[in-house]
């Protein structure tokens, strides 16, 4: 049976559509990987399937019940992660286990255990009994994560659980995940960071502008794609030059930036000695060239017309993604 | 264990969460215990030679009076600094995780208004704790003094349902915190630092319709003359009205915020 099944899933704010009549079908044991810019519609979703807002359009329903008509079950079937930490600083970390524990409908004696085991799961049972406010961003992740799994949920839903976590902190939560997955949750995680996709997720579906733009496992994405491409970094000369210099010998794609061509080839290593020669009788000097195999940004270009990653730095410091006239 | 068992342990639980907030806040404690403490000190060291004027009513002592009216203010006070912290949730994010429990969602509310309660229940506690050390006579006893407490903690729940109702239509704890000079007006044009009868007009007048009167009235006069049947049963609708007020405002907010998500 499909833990979460969405189909045309729609929610306006006023004129401004966020998400679009969307579809997602997730099984039971399966981790999801929501990928999408600042803005995309990822957690206007995650609110809906989780009953944290109305839907105005369409159906959903997760661990077999609908999201509106039996909102209750589906609370009693998921744990909730939500972007930044929902975390009160002025509480410790054990307070807080504890309350949600309760908030779940677990006896005083049984949440008292349960708080206490999944601190040590998470290895914050030294720190429990200090403020959530003194907790690093890392440490308060892991927390949000143990809150979420208190009443054993057959849902997990993650927003952007690892953005703004430095890289260690970032492992640390993937294995949480995967340890998790292999337990038997299903997980629900949205994500701006292809690699997290990319080493998580079973299945991946790409929100762009309130529209899923492509969905599978990453590797049929990745396939889909087809060819891998050269990446040069130009040295002497123009980028433009080069991109002349290079233009019949395969497709070129949307720059990365203004030093680097992105050059798609249809048979890859064998066909870098045209691409150096091109260069070399075009007097186009070279600092580096990489031959790339298909990624999910990669994927992300191709259905979107542009990289993620740009867009993560241009909203880097946005508070929310939901629209402005909300 | 019953869903109506399971929601009383949240009620409670949240209410625990709401006083522990508040204590571990200066910004938050402060104004329900030490503003309405100074201000007690200043009127009662400045002008305890007013229970002389003709009119005042008979008390042992300028404190004595005064203590219901800094119970009242520090009750109001509470429910103000409820809304503020309740917004705060709401702007951390905090009230998304209670809101995705499964958990009827007025017992946030209600864990909210329990721990305003308790609050309330403390200030009557301190004021009462500074009237006997400082030598104010409570007239009514024991059982004054229960009644008195019972009316300041059910009078906070109220206060507190409006503060939650504004903390929920506009999910912002600096607009709840702009509504502290407004608590100051009601409580000042009422009967709660000075006798109505001393009044002049229209601060008279509105205080004589006051609802706050009424409460402060049926809180003062178990401190200064014994328990009044009257007085408590008027303190008691009053009390009564400001709860169906309150929950039915905080009730339409809480649909409304649920609404917008």
């Amino acid at each position: 049976m499909p833990a979460i099944v969405v189909e045309g899933l729609q929610r306006a704010f006023g004129e401004v559509f966020a998400v679009q009549g969307i579809d997602i079908a997730v099984d039971e044991g399966e981790i999801y990987g929501f990928l999408g810019p600042n803005g995309a519609g990822k957690t206007t979703t995650v609110r809906m399937l989780t009953t944290l807002l109305l839907p105005t359009g369409g159906s959903a329903s997760v661990a077999g019940h609908d999201v509106v008509a039996e909102a209750r079950q589906v609370r009693s079937s998921i744990g909730v992660a939500l972007q930044e930490a929902a975390l009160d600083p002025l509480m410790t970390g054990r307070e807080l286990i504890r309350l949600q524990a309760t908030l779940q409908g677990l006896p005083p004696a049984a949440g008292r255990q349960r708080a206490d085991a999944l601190l040590e799961r998470v290895d914050l049972s030294d720190a429990a009994d200090r403020r959530v406010g003194t907790y690093s961003g890392g440490m308060q992740r892991r927390l949000d994560l143990a809150a979420a799994l208190v009443h054993s949920p057959r849902v997990l839903f993650l927003d952007e659980p690892t953005t703004g976590l430095d890289p260690v902190s970032r492992k640390t939560i993937w294995e949480e995940v995967r340890e998790l997955n292999d337990e038997g949750t299903t997980v629900f995680l949205t994500t701006q960071y292809l690699e997290e996709a990319d080493q998580l997720a079973d299945n991946v579906g790409i929100i762009d502008s309130g529209r899923i733009v492509a969905e599978g496992t990453p590797e049929q994405l990745k396939g889909e794609i087809g060819n891998p491409h050269v990446e040069l970094l130009v040295g002497e000369g123009s980028v433009t030059a080069a991109e002349e210099a290079c233009r019949a010998l395969g497709k070129l794609l949307p720059p990365k930036d203004g030093k680097r061509v992105l050059l798609e080839v249809e048979h890859g290593a064998a066909d870098i000695p045209r691409v150096v020669r091109a260069l070399d009788e075009a007097g186009i000097g070279v600092e580096s060239l990489e031959l790339v195999r298909p990624t999910l940004d990669d994927v992300f270009v191709a259905k979107t017309g542009y990289h993620l990653e740009e867009e993560e730095s241009e909203g880097e410091g946005e508070a929310t993604e939901e629209p402005a006239t909300a | 264990m019953t869903s109506l068992a399971t929601s009383a342990r949240v009620v409670r639980a949240l209410g625990a969460r709401s006083i522990r907030q508040t204590f571990r806040r200066p910004q938050l404690i402060s104004p329900i215990i030490v503003f309405p403490t100074l201000l007690l000190a200043i009127q009662t060291g400045g002008a305890g030679a007013g229970i002389e004027l003709p009119g005042f009513p008979p008390v042992q002592s300028f404190l004595q009076f005064m203590l219901a009216g800094s119970m009242m203010q520090s009750m109001m006070l509470a429910g103000n600094s409820g809304g503020i912290a309740f917004a705060v949730d709401i702007e951390m994010g905090f009230t998304d995780r209670l809101f995705a429990a499964p958990i009827p969602r007025f017992a946030i509310v209600l864990g909210r208004l329990a721990g305003t309660a308790a609050l309330g229940l403390f200030a009557s506690l301190w004021f009462f704790a500074i009237g006997l050390i400082f030598g104010a006579h409570i007239e009514g006893g024991v059982p004054g003094a229960l009644l008195a407490m019972a009316l300041v903690t059910t009078s906070a729940m109220g206060v507190g349902g409006i503060g939650a109702a504004i903390a929920l239509r506009t999910g912002s704890a600096s607009v709840v915190q702009g509504l502290f000079p407004l608590v100051l007006v009601v409580l000042f044009l009422s009967s709660a630092f000075f006798p109505q009868a001393l009044m002049i007009e229209p601060a008279k007048t509105i205080a004589e319709y006051n609802p706050l009167s009424f409460i402060v009235e049926g809180v003062r006069e178990p401190i200064i003359a014994g328990i009044d049947a009257t007085q408590t049963l008027e303190a008691v609708a009053a009390i009564a009205g400001l709860l169906v007020f309150s929950i039915v405002l905080s009730a339409r907010a809480l649909r409304h915020r649920l609404r917008v998500g």
